[in-house]
């Protein structure tokens, strides 16, 4: 907790002596001796406050019985708790019986019975009857903070955990204790709705029924629901969950205490988005394209369908089948659709991302996984952490707070390199602003090889005197930027790591689902590589490195490729280019798709549709944007005809005639196992002098697009939490204000985009965090994805109008102001 | 030697008798017709079993059932209490919201589903014990045999008591609830949910005065009026469905 030189102290708790450092609450230390002190208020992750008054203990010497969670260790003292001083187990008793006299005890419909830590601290520490015989205080109950959590405030007994973990933890104080003496109650503002990501987290923590989920309303019991350890799949984080589920059906999900990773919390996506494994918009069984519809199929008619287009896309010659998956997938679908493209369909052409990467990048990412990523231990301690092309609360919450926790603590400072700073404004400590893409120029500059403005020079004199600085690289960050930070760290020390978005992103990268790679870490083009993978799979492997997402839509849009694999990617939305990707799945003769849920590409473009089981449905492992690999397993039984996407893509290997080595986890694990990582990690590529990043190239008018998505948008993992999404945040077009002014544009207005491939209608927000020149969209907020204004190329410019005040919100409005 | 008549009348039945009593207790045959005839003079001992069944003990655990109050609102909450103390899991409750327009039990909660298994139920009444609201008790009925296993799973309409006179079947609304000003839970009044077709709103631009959402004491509903026995509120049980199918 303090960086002071350790001193420590020894003293006694019931007799047991115990020596821990000088500062320790007695409560920590207690529990170090297996001595649990009732406690409400008191938690390990948040400041102490002593509002609760139940753990009282008594010190010999002192006169007043002391409060064990926030007075620290004294030397020499003997401390007694209720296990030991009838001083201090009167005191308790008497604290919970006040603390019942206005409780409400409706145990029987509280959400929380069962699970009470009230109930089960008045049944170990309180006494038997209460002399209140008084009309307890009462309240109009539930009251609904926001959609998603209902506040019950005769239940609340003024810990005020909520209200410090929204100050203290995610930094949003929604939530705050009003009023004072009896009639103090926890409230939200009164012009500020409850919008937090992290707002689960207060039902979790609550140590009464005061705060409740409207999702788990009167669902279940703790006891009746089956508690199944997994990890989330929304985002790179790697979050440890419960899932709690009773009939076959996710009832809820909490967060796991998991100190190395999401310490205690999750957000709000991970916490509640689970109904899209039961929403109407599931994929449940096979389907094939007759026409315009798509019917029901068998598996057998659907894999041999596959199969017919697949042959006959071989024997028309190379290059005219690829494999795209998005980064949703697990670390064994990763590896087992790297070896299927490779080694049945004979093909390099296979891409993890839905952004047009620099061709760099492949070299880059393969570099990463052989160095030493940073971890979320290594956040928290950095004395500066340099995020750029990240926006960690919107793309990885938990790392965000772990950000926040280390800003918190005075130990951390943040540099923004990029052209906003996003959900980054309030921790951030400089932003060195950017072009779009020129987040690698800065970086490189700050590693002494470059010019660099007031604040930059800063910067760098200060990164020159800490140790151990901490740089995160996101997706967004432009061409050459990781390999910019990875000399930034060599020189100055410390560590990188590049933060992916997807949960499965940093498995496709590790299972070489990126062309011109392989698995572990090893790249087509080094022949020791081949050799080591080409006597593992037995097979030889194609000599040319493939085309990444961009060529092979280029290609396909072309009418040069005839069957595109779709491994839960929705092309259709989430491509960098909507246009390209819309005319690639309109030429090519054959869609293959596995996924989830009807996204746009399945109902318009696929020919076969396989149903896949989701995350909770399934076994498998998960690495996360840290290189961290965590096994989840079965929580519930998937709809009955879906299947792991390795299990598919065995079979259609099967049918084709190949073996790909594995039937079941264990042994496709193995596999991996042998096959390893590279001995001797590649080298990241020389830093090329990239030339078109130029920041003063805005040629005409218009705007360069940040494309940034938002938490809690339209994304199909979503569908049918309708609780989570009503506390989404508003989709906004984000102007520089310098750029306001010239468009005449203020906060609400509605603007349009117009860029290469389409437009959208967004409302403004002005702001002064953000390079000018430059826009931020959301990825997938508005009723159309960033994506249509790109153009084939994946170049996102736009020109802005303003649209006419009066018109209805929800309209797409083409009118021009 | 003549002997006096009256003797040998005498000595002839005393040889009979003694010879009856050698019949009927020294041989098998004997043996065997002793047990009607000495039972043609005790006291008749069969139950007319299915016209006139036995009264069984006060605190016989039959079927159970699910109570209402006098005006018709079940006591059930459905806390899952029952389901919690059952040893042999055989209760299945699902809860749900109350709503201002359907009010289905006093508070904010009640059983929207509750079933009892009774392929698996041992009628050992820890339920009973559990339950907060004497909503379940157990009633004198043991006739609940089933030619299929799925008959034996007990649904909540068969469970729950008929509408007592004077009362309304549920749902009811809660101004109906409230024009009663019935006191449930032994006096306690029930606090309303605010909560409007199953949809929560946010209470964004809660009111100024916090403290005026309190619910002053003064507007509790005082009554004199004792809660009935739980145990003899609602009418007549239904008669089994399943006997009945």
């Amino acid at each position: 907790m303090t960086e002071k030189p350790v001193d420590d102290v020894t003293f006694t708790i019931d007799g047991q002596e115990i020596t821990v450092p000088k500062g320790t609450l007695m409560i920590r230390a207690a529990e170090q001796l297996g001595i649990i002190i009732p406690r409400f208020c008191d938690h390990p992750l948040l400041d102490p406050v002593g509002a609760c008054r139940q753990c009282v203990v008594e010190v010999e010497g002192l006169p007043k019985p002391m409060m064990a969670c926030t007075t620290t260790v004294m030397p020499d003292k003997a401390v007694k708790t209720h296990a030991t001083s009838d001083m201090a187990k009167k005191a308790q008793e008497g604290t919970l019986e006040f603390l019942l006299i206005n409780h409400p005890l409706d145990c029987p419909m509280c959400d929380k019975g069962g699970e009470c830590p009230l109930q089960d601290q008045a049944l170990a520490h309180g006494s038997n009857t209460s002399r209140f015989i008084d009309q307890k205080r009462r309240y109009d109950k539930p009251v609904a903070v926001s959609e998603q959590i209902l506040l019950d405030r005769e239940r609340c007994v003024l810990c005020a955990r909520c209200t410090r973990f929204s100050d203290q933890i995610s930094g949003d104080p929604f939530i705050e204790l009003f009023e004072r003496g009896a009639l103090e109650q926890v409230a939200i503002y009164e012009d500020e709705p409850y919008e937090s990501y992290f707002s689960g987290n207060v039902i979790q923590i609550c140590p009464v029924g005061a705060l409740t989920s409207t999702s788990y309303r009167f669902k279940a019991r703790p006891f009746d629901v089956v508690t199944t350890p997994s990890v989330c799949d929304h985002c790179s984080a790697g979050c440890t969950l419960t899932v709690q589920s009773r009939r076959g059906e996710i009832q809820r999900q909490l967060a796991r205490t998991n100190m190395a990773v999401n310490e205690a919390w999750n957000c709000d996506k991970g916490r509640f988005g689970f109904t899209h494994l039961t929403a109407p918009t599931r994929v449940t069984e096979p389907k094939l394209r007759e026409g315009d519809d798509l019917v029901t199929a068998t598996w057998t008619q659907a894999l041999r369908t596959s199969v017919a287009a697949i042959s006959a896309a071989k024997d028309a010659g190379p290059g005219r089948i690829a494999v795209l998956t998005g980064s949703r997938l697990a670390d064994e679908d990763a590896y087992a659709a790297s070896k299927y493209a490779r080694t049945v369909l004979g093909t390099d052409d296979v891409d993890h991302r839905t952004r047009f990467a620099p061709s760099t990048e492949r070299d880059e990412l393969v570099a990463v996984l052989g160095r030493d990523t940073a971890s979320y231990a290594e956040v928290e301690a950095a004395p500066i952490i340099v995020v750029a092309g990240l926006d960690a609360e919107e793309e990885v919450p938990i790392l965000h707070l772990r950000l926040r926790k280390a800003w918190r603590n005075r130990t951390a400072r943040i540099v923004v390199v990029g052209p906003d700073l996003g959900t980054l404004d309030e921790l951030a400590w400089r932003h060195l602003p950017t072009a779009v893409g020129g987040e690698a120029a800065v970086l490189r500059a700050l590693s002494g090889d470059g010019v660099l403005n007031g604040p930059g020079s800063e910067v760098a004199a200060a990164l020159g005197e800490v140790e151990s600085p901490v740089v995160l690289v996101g997706e967004r960050a432009g061409a050459g930027s990781i390999t910019a930070a990875s000399l930034l760290t060599d020189a100055v020390g410390g560590s990188l790591a590049y933060v992916p978005r997807r949960a499965g992103a940093r498995g496709a990268m590790q299972a070489g689902l990126t062309a011109g790679t392989l698995p572990g870490g090893r790249r087509l083009d080094a022949a020791d590589d081949r050799a080591a993978v080409e006597a593992v799979w037995a097979t030889e492997l194609p000599e040319e490195p493939g085309r990444d997402l961009h060529a092979i839509l280029t290609d396909a849009a072309a009418g040069r490729i005839d069957v595109l694999h779709l491994i839960g990617v929705d092309l259709a939305r989430d491509a960098a280019s909507v246009e390209l990707a819309r005319a690639a799945l309109t030429k090519v003769k054959t869609v293959i798709v596995q996924d989830l849920a009807w996204n746009d590409t399945v109902r318009e473009f696929a020919d076969v549709v396989l149903p896949v089981s989701g995350r909770q449905e399934r076994a498998g492992t998960a690495t996360n944007w840290e290189g961290r690999a965590q096994r989840f397993s079965r929580a519930i039984d998937g709809p009955d005809l879906v299947q792991d996407d390795w299990e598919i893509l065995l079979q259609l290997a099967a049918i084709l005639g190949q073996d790909l080595g594995f039937n079941d986890l264990e042994a496709l694990r193995a596999e991996v196992d042998r096959l390893g990582v590279r001995d001797e990690p590649h080298a990241m590529p020389a830093a090329a002098a990239d030339a078109k990043l130029e920041d003063g190239e805005a040629a005409g008018e218009g705007f360069d697009v940040v494309a940034r998505p938002l938490l809690l948008d339209n994304g199909t993992m979503l569908t049918g939490a309708t609780d989570l999404l009503a506390t989404a945040r508003e989709p906004v077009v984000v102007v520089a204000s310098s750029d306001a002014a010239e468009l005449d544009v203020s906060d609400g207005d509605r603007v349009e985009l117009t860029g290469g491939g389409g437009a959208l209608t967004l409302p403004v927000r002005v702001t002064t965090n953000l390079q000018p020149g430059t826009v931020v969209v959301p990825t997938n907020a508005a009723d159309q994805p960033a994506g249509v204004l790109a153009d084939r190329d994946g170049n996102l410019r736009v020109t802005l109008t303003k649209v006419a005040a009066e018109q209805p919100t929800g309209e797409h409005s083409q009118e021009v102001a | 030697m003549e002997l006096p008549p009256v003797l040998v009348t005498t000595l002839t039945f005393v040889i009979l008798a003694l010879l009856v009593w050698v019949l009927l207790s020294r041989t098998v045959l004997g043996r065997g017709f002793s047990v009607p005839l000495r039972n043609m003079f005790r006291p008749v001992e069969t139950s007319q079993y299915p016209e006139k069944p036995r009264p069984v003990a006060p605190r016989f655990h039959g079927r159970h059932q699910l109570n209402r109050y006098a005006d018709g609102l079940e006591k059930c909450i459905g806390c899952e209490l029952c389901a919690w103390a059952c040893p042999a899991d055989a209760i299945y409750v699902q809860g749900a919201d109350n709503t201002v327009e359907a009010r289905y039990s006093p508070g904010e909660r009640y059983a929207e589903d509750y079933q009892i298994n009774y392929n698996r139920c041992i009628l050992c009444g820890l339920c009973i014990e559990a339950c907060p609201t004497r909503a379940l008790t157990m009633t004198h009925e043991y006739e609940f045999s089933a030619d299929q296993r799925s008959k034996l799973v007990y649904t909540k309409d068969q469970l729950i008591a008929g509408v007592p006179p004077g009362g309304d079947e549920t749902p009811h609304t809660d101004r109906q609830v409230k024009e009663r000003g019935l006191n449930y839970y032994g006096g306690l009044a029930v606090t309303p949910p605010t909560l409007h077709g199953g949809t929560y709103r946010p209470a964004g631009a809660a009111p100024a005065s916090r403290a005026a959402q309190v619910v002053p004491t003064g507007d509790l509903p005082i009554s004199d009026e004792q809660p009935t026995d739980p145990a003899t509120v609602g009418g007549p049980t239904r008669r089994d469905p399943g006997r009945d199918r």
